[in-house]
């Protein structure tokens, strides 16, 4: 009969039985005493990369995990991976162990089976996020279902020199005036880059009267109309752009730069405490200001979550659930640090935790949460690969 | 044993590119049968062709390199012609050895800041003698014609050009040909021109191609001043290469094949080219011309030899002023302020990333240098010399555009489960480093004085003794000189790294070139500076050690 059992258990080592179970917490920070974590995080913005280095001592201290930040230019790199590794077999111990993620990414890697989970709503910190007032549940309208756990909360606005610009703009309209007597003084990132995407979907977001179309998945009937307006707008604004939209910045940050060389004078982030920390850090000028738009402007959550194959998933639950702490929450939206929105729940914290909170000084650049407005919600992940892959047809080929 | 090391080292350096580009060709025809797709089937081309990028991206190439390549090749004739043997000319060749050892991708960041409209020549110009208080909107970098970038190859084929033509000199004696065309009433430069170059030209033949392969296919340099709307089609592979979605992949094979067609259509046009300039020279020499504007072209050759250097070297200069500027904006010459916080900041995980980036690049050198010195070694023994075609398989590696064979070697590697980790990197990187090792330690060690061998011989060593006693020894210069350019090959590498190290394994160069999304030019100057200086310092190790350790060995120093 043991025989039996042991046969068995020998014949059956599927990946589920190796796997940590989220709910028993003290298993699982047993199992990662001593485990490295692979972060697959974009590596561009030097602030983040910091931000990432500081938690990497705070988890080795605390649980004797080793954190190794694996620097993307894009994160759909690291999907390709877990895919290339799924197919070449590799389901024990794959190269990636968390990625950060939102949006097409995770309903690609969600919709593939590719994610372990569910794990986020087991995490013992959890309980202290704001489920009722942040869009944590749910990522680009697809349900997130504990497959990624949230870290942080983002919405756009537009970092403005109001040595330049006497006053913010309003609206998607307003903008486009304000390039045709200024011409050669806007731009943004080069879609398919991220944030460059969220300018698109900013603009027709903005361009639309009800912009609750956006929240079904693209049927090919009414995508012409319901974006017909955006590429009005942008086939008007493109030879306004820095440079006549014959080049673009890479990414996000690299518009900071142009920003301090005084090439343009108004980007878009979509970090509200971004300008203030680029401020500090000598990347803007000091008279650098931030605008959101009258109706509002999309936000989002940005997530962490775990492919099926890594080998260490319970080092990567300890990070994910450390990401969600009080200490690491107050240190992210520390605009000297990152300036990112915290997804807790101020009324769950401790007196003490909350303190902390309170006292960050949110800086010069940056808009209180109040003055920060609606915060409209992001489109099906469709619109975002479509309308991208149209711009890059459009505008990113060449004559 | 020594007789299976020239078959070790041909499989090291081509086993990799045959393999990588079967990886390419097979789902290029949609066969990835991972991916449960099966072919032969001519949909990727299809796709290819459907991308409305494809003929400005393919133009892009085409022009960016033989541009590249023209102009590198012309400015190193001329200025040879103009000032070989002056003391001009002895003062840009110890700038050789710094120049030639900046990383591409550090040049190109350098450089990108000189001439951008907010750049530092703009600057010093602002406001005024040009009036501007704000920088001009004007597409200087990533214009779309690619000038950018062919500037950025110049300034770094340059350099490599000119080595590979100084080796050459010492074999053509240019100085008795140059005094007998002199005698017979040539200028200078027309004399060396019609004596001296073409003889030359035969044997820089095969680094000329490996620069025209290079051009056309470079990643890293083109990601920083190149294009993007569209990108270089190499970019392009890569961005493909990278897609989550799988069916990008097959199209990234088939452009992949595309960009090597390219590359040996270019070379095939170079050849004609070649034919063409040969005819037309031969006339020039026969209708006896003395020389007419001479002192222009004498003149035109030092500017453009010293704009090329320059801007390498300033270019460096705005990197390490960035590192510790303070706020900094258009039209300052110099930061408002100074900080060490950058250093402070990125100053240890660069460090770390110096490391690493060593750890790679030693062990494929010390590979490379077994490989290499066994070969020649088993040459010396057997008496038998490189031929011309085995010359050609030397070169081969560095004329397969990278774009073309390494993402099909990584989906190979994946395909058998040994794709993560140090080691596929060190031996990806072998495959670029063993070419350079031998190419730069053949001649010295061919060169050697067999009589020394005899001697030892006679007086009772074993072949090995010989080696390891007499040979090595006096050869330790060449050997150090070999060292430092294959780690300086290893530590330049971004594809490889890249593609084959799956992201775990980063070096400087990865690094500063993932900076270079992020525009961030305080961190991009420490990564361009500690990257330049993890190949300067071998170059400055080869140049002290032997004179430390042979102080009292005058005859050693050679």
């Amino acid at each position: 009969m043991k025989y039996l059992a042991l046969l068995a258990a020998l014949a059956l080592p599927g990946p589920a039985l190796a796997n940590p179970d989220p709910a028993d917490w003290d298993a699982v920070l047993t199992e990662a005493d001593g485990q490295t974590v692979f972060w697959n995080a974009w590596g561009g913005s030097t602030t983040t990369n910091d931000f990432i280095a500081w938690v990497g001592e705070r988890v080795a201290q605390d649980y004797g995990v080793t954190l190794e930040h694996v620097k993307l230019t894009d994160t759909a790199d690291a999907v390709t991976r877990v895919l290339s590794e799924r197919q070449a077999g590799e389901n024990e111990d794959g190269a990636i162990d968390l990625i950060w993620i939102n949006g097409a990414n995770f309903a690609a890697m969600k919709e593939a089976d590719l994610l372990f989970g569910p794990f986020a709503e087991h995490l013992p910190n959890w309980a202290l996020v704001d489920t009722d007032g942040k869009t944590v549940q749910t990522d680009f309208t697809v349900p997130v279902e504990g497959y990624e756990a949230p870290w942080a909360m983002a919405q756009v606005v537009f970092m403005y020199d109001t040595a330049d610009v006497p006053e913010s703009l309003t609206s998607m309209p307003a903008l486009l005036d304000w390039a045709r007597a200024n011409p050669g003084r806007f731009t943004y990132p080069q879609p398919p880059d991220f944030l460059g995407a969220t300018f698109l979907k900013q603009a027709l977001v903005d361009l639309l009267e009800d912009p609750s179309v956006l929240q079904d998945p693209v049927s090919e009937e009414t995508y012409s109309g319901v974006t017909g307006p955006l590429w009005a707008f942008l086939d008007e604004l493109t030879p306004l752009l820095w440079r006549e939209g014959r080049a673009y910045p890479a990414s996000g940050p690299a518009q900071l730069q142009l920003m301090a060389d005084d090439e343009i004078d108004l980007a878009i982030s979509f970090s509200p405490g971004e300008a203030t920390a680029a401020i500090a850090n000598f990347q803007l000028p000091e008279t650098v200001r931030t605008f959101v738009l009258e109706k509002g402007t999309i936000g989002n959550a940005s997530f962490v979550a775990i492919p099926y194959n890594s080998g260490s998933k319970a080092g990567a639950m300890v990070v994910a659930n450390f990401l969600m702490s009080p200490e690491a929450q107050a240190r992210a939206q520390d605009p000297e640090v990152l300036g990112y929105g915290t997804v807790l729940d101020m009324d769950a914290l401790t007196a003490e935790d909350r303190a902390t909170f309170d006292a960050l000084d949110l800086g010069v650049a940056t808009l209180s949460p109040e003055d920060l407005g609606a915060v409209q919600a992001e489109p099906h992940p469709s619109w975002m690969t479509r309308i991208t892959n149209d711009w890059v047809d459009r505008y990113g080929s060449g004559p | 044993m020594l007789k299976l090391l020239p078959l070790l080292t041909v499989l090291a350096m081509l086993g990799p590119v045959i393999a990588g580009l079967w990886g390419t060709v097979l789902p290029a025809f949609g066969h990835l049968p991972a991916a449960g797709l099966l072919g032969p089937t001519l949909d990727p081309f299809r796709a290819l062709l459907h991308w409305p990028g494809v003929t400005e991206a393919s133009r892009l190439s085409v022009v960016t390199g033989l541009g590249a390549t023209i102009l590198s090749l012309g400015i190193v004739a001329v200025f040879m012609a103009g000032w070989s043997g002056t003391r001009t000319f002895r003062l840009f060749e110890r700038l050789l050895s710094p120049v030639l050892s900046v990383p591409h991708a550090a040049a190109a960041f350098g450089l990108a800041f000189l001439i951008a409209p907010s750049g530092w020549i703009a600057r010093l110009a602002s406001p005024g003698l040009t009036g501007w208080d704000r920088p001009p909107d004007l597409l200087i970098l990533q214009d779309p014609g690619g000038l950018a970038l062919i500037a950025g190859l110049v300034v770094k084929e340059v350099p490599f050009l000119l080595l590979m033509s100084l080796v050459a000199l010492g074999q053509a004696q240019p100085k008795q040909s140059l005094l007998v065309a002199q005698s017979l009433g040539y200028r200078r430069s027309t004399g060396w021109l019609k004596t001296v170059f073409p003889r030359i030209y035969r044997q820089i033949r095969l680094p000329v191609f490996v620069v025209l392969a290079y051009s056309m296919s470079v990643v890293d340099v083109a990601l920083i001043l190149g294009p993007t709307t569209p990108p270089t089609l190499s970019v392009q592979i890569v961005n493909w290469m990278g897609d989550p979605d799988l069916a990008m992949r097959l199209t990234g094979a088939a452009a992949a094949l595309w960009q090597f067609a390219l590359v040996l259509l270019a070379l095939g046009l170079w050849w004609l080219g070649e034919r063409l300039v040969a005819r037309a020279g031969r006339a020039w020499i026969a209708a006896g011309s003395r020389g007419r504007g001479e002192g222009a072209l004498r003149g035109a050759a030092l500017v453009l030899g010293a704009v090329s250097a320059l801007s390498v070297l300033v270019g460096l200069i705005s990197l390490a002023v960035w590192s510790v500027a303070g706020f900094w904006s258009f039209p300052d010459i110099f930061p408002q302020g100074w900080s060490a916080r950058t250093w402070a900041r990125h100053g240890p995980p660069a460090l770390q990333t110096m490391g690493e980036t060593f750890v790679v690049a030693g062990a494929a050198m010390a590979l490379a240098l077994l490989l290499v010195l066994g070969c020649l070694e088993s040459e010396h023994r057997s008496g038998r010399r490189l031929t011309h075609r085995g010359l050609w398989l030397l070169y081969l590696p560095l004329l397969v555009p990278q774009t073309a064979f390494l993402p099909g070697l990584q989906t190979l590697l994946l395909s058998i489960g040994a794709d993560t980790g140090r080691a596929p990197v060190i031996f990806a990187h072998l495959v670029f480093v063993l070419p350079y090792v031998f190419l730069s330690l053949g001649d010295p060690w061919r060169a050697w004085d067999r009589r020394y061998a005899t001697v030892a011989h006679a007086l009772g060593a074993t072949p090995w003794r010989v080696f390891c006693q007499v040979r090595l020894p006096t050869l330790l210069r060449p050997i150090l000189t070999a060292t430092a350019v294959g780690l300086a090959v290893s530590v330049g590498q971004y594809l490889p790294t890249l593609l084959i190290g799956g992201g775990r394994v980063s070096t400087l160069t990865t690094e500063a070139v993932a900076l270079a999304s992020g525009g961030d030019r305080r961190a991009i100057g420490v990564y361009g500076l500690m990257q330049t200086l993890a190949a300067l310092i071998p170059f400055a190790l080869a140049l002290l050690l032997p004179t430390l350790l042979w102080r009292n060995r005058r005859g050693l120093h050679g």
